[in-house]
């Protein structure tokens, strides 16, 4: 068994519900995504066209990450996922390092890294990844690739010469596949990220690796010292100033 | 034709953030430490090749104190850059050994126990003086003799430790830019720059041949590294990632400045420092291109360690 995941990008609509559901269901913390959805406008006015790519893990074959994390704590299921054991991950980032897709983030509440399992804990019992069952357009495609009855089979091999997937000169053979995807969706160098032209969010300069209310030192005493729970809220900064960012952002 | 082009364009119009230098100055002071700490064990062992340890009285100690010193700030920073420290025992108790992360961490560990005990039979044979009767200092002056004993093994385990940082950073697949032939020889490079340049700092008393060779070292690994680092920043065109990431040192690149500063400060200058020194003997001088070539490397270390990661990778 080695379960795949297919996102047809002739569907997506970019209603960012899979994020969304994917947030909820893992409790992903503000600032850190496990799936998320990429607008990219391509073309010159009026002659554009804006496409929507859903980016998670790959759940590679090769899986750099897998390779690179010291203690295990990254490792593969017998259904070919890619797990995490966040209480032996060690916090090195060598995994972040390591995976070409950006796909793994240092979780700000545990300190430790995560990232997309394809919904493992829901696969375990039977059901499919919650992105999946929210996708109003059914733009995804999750099953079994090594059976060839599977929808996700059937679908690649309706779809053959079209199926791509994210960098394959990385030879981390991802199990993650795209139908409808080009060079400017698909391939990070084919895209500008320039200020002033995005929509809603700083894209660049929003810093969220490690827990802003932690420091080295911390580090070292949080064993020593009282439980302190920590939520979203905890992050929250309710000092920031609305009307500047306002401003910045062009009233959005 | 201008028109063409922007129409092939596309613009990232709604993404989230992108995560920024997850490897920061801990990493980069982590790498420059170990340089200095296997870099003086590697040209030591070089100069006692050539010379006679009479013309390098204090090196027997102070070149693993030195060594000891630098693999602490290296192991120190090591924990501190992990989001849980205390996790460090994992690499142990549930070790991956495909990762060299983990080979590197047990080879570093080793070779620091060993550089601790080269550093206490060292000094307490220098300093007979000194607790004369404390039990620790007692057994390293009885165990004197181990000292040479251990030596050729703590001279063969530097080269793996000095190299497997090179690795990790090939197995980061992520950053083009890291290649690990590429990456083994500039880690070399540096310890034997670093090794040179620390061991500068306790050279006063010995012999000018010693001194010469000291800062023949220092002159060959500035310019091989120098070269290194031009031979990537003018031909790394072949991989479209490795010239992207280039264009952050590039003309107008946001580390541009950090990049020729390390470069001049800390290869060119000091090349011609240790060149010139070999004729003049000129102590201050060669301190002076000690103290650059350091400054240099932590530059440079610092800057091929964080361009890579200001990329966006999906």
């Amino acid at each position: 068994m080695k379960l795949g995941f297919l996102v047809d990008l002739n569907l997506c609509m970019g209603c960012k519900g899979c994020e969304v559901a994917c947030k909820v269901e893992n409790e992903v913390p503000l600032s850190s995504w496990r799936l998320r959805v990429k607008y990219v406008d391509i073309g010159t006015f009026p002659d554009t066209s804006r496409s929507f790519t859903p980016l998670r893990c790959n759940h590679c074959e090769e899986a750099p990450c897998e390779r690179i994390c010291p203690v295990s704590a990254l490792h593969y299921l017998d259904s070919g996922i890619v797990n995490i054991d966040n209480s032996r991950c060690i916090g090195c980032a060598g995994c972040m390092m390591a995976c070409p897709y950006g796909a793994i983030y240092m979780d700000p509440e545990t300190n430790t890294a995560d990232k997309c399992t394809y919904c493992a804990h829901r696969v375990e019992s039977g059901m499919v990844p919650a992105c999946v069952v929210v996708c109003p357009v059914q733009a995804n495609v999750f099953g079994d690739i090594d059976d060839e009855t599977s929808h996700i089979s059937q679908y690649i091999m309706e779809h053959q010469g079209s199926v791509q997937v994210r960098k394959p000169e990385k030879h981390t053979s991802p199990k993650h596949f795209y139908v409808g995807g080009g060079n400017q969706t698909l391939n990070p160098l084919a895209q500008q990220r320039l200020e002033g032209y995005n929509l809603f969010n700083n894209i660049t300069h929003l810093k969220h690796i490690g827990d802003p209310h932690e420091s080295v030192i911390d580090r070292f005493l949080e064993p020593f010292r009282s439980e302190e729970e920590l939520d979203n809220r905890s992050f929250m900064d309710f000092d920031n100033k609305v009307e500047e960012s306002y401003e910045e952002e062009g009233g959005h | 034709m201008e028109n063409t082009l922007h129409a092939t364009q596309a613009i990232v119009t709604l993404d989230v953030a992108l995560p920024g230098i997850i490897w920061g100055w801990m990493i980069t002071l982590n790498m420059w430490a170990k340089s200095v700490g296997t870099g003086v064990i590697l040209v030591g062992a070089f100069l006692l090749y050539r010379h006679k340890k009479e013309e390098m009285p204090n090196l027997r100690w102070l070149m693993p104190l030195i060594s000891f010193i630098f693999l602490n700030i290296f192991l120190l920073f090591t924990l501190a850059d992990l989001h849980h420290p205390y996790r460090m025992v994992n690499i142990f108790l549930h070790p991956h050994w495909t990762s060299a992360i983990t080979v590197g961490a047990w080879m570093a560990t080793l070779f620091t126990g060993l550089v601790t005990i080269l550093a206490a039979i060292g000094f307490f044979d220098a300093h007979p003086d000194i607790r004369r009767h404390g039990a620790c200092a007692k057994a390293a002056r009885e165990h004197s003799a181990l000292y040479e004993k251990l030596f050729p093994f703590v001279v063969f385990l530097a080269v793996p430790v000095t190299l497997y940082t090179a690795i990790i950073m090939a197995e980061a697949s992520a950053r083009e830019l890291w290649q690990a032939p590429a990456e083994v020889m500039q880690m070399m490079w540096a310890a034997l720059l670093a090794g040179s340049a620390g061991l500068i700092f306790i050279s006063n008393n010995w012999s000018r041949e010693s001194r010469n060779d000291l800062a023949l070292v220092l002159a060959v690994s500035t310019f091989f590294s120098f070269m290194m680092y031009m031979g990537e920043y003018f031909f790394s065109f072949k991989s479209a990632e490795a010239e992207a990431t280039l264009a952050y040192v590039h003309s107008g690149g946001a580390y541009n400045s950090e990049f020729w500063f390390a470069m001049v400060l800390g290869f060119v200058i000091p090349f011609f420092l240790a060149l010139g020194n070999r004729k003049s003997d000129n102590k201050t001088l060669l301190r002076f291109a000690a103290v650059l070539a350091l400054v240099g490397l932590y530059m440079a270390k610092d800057v091929w360690l964080k361009i890579p990661q200001m990329l966006n990778l999906s």
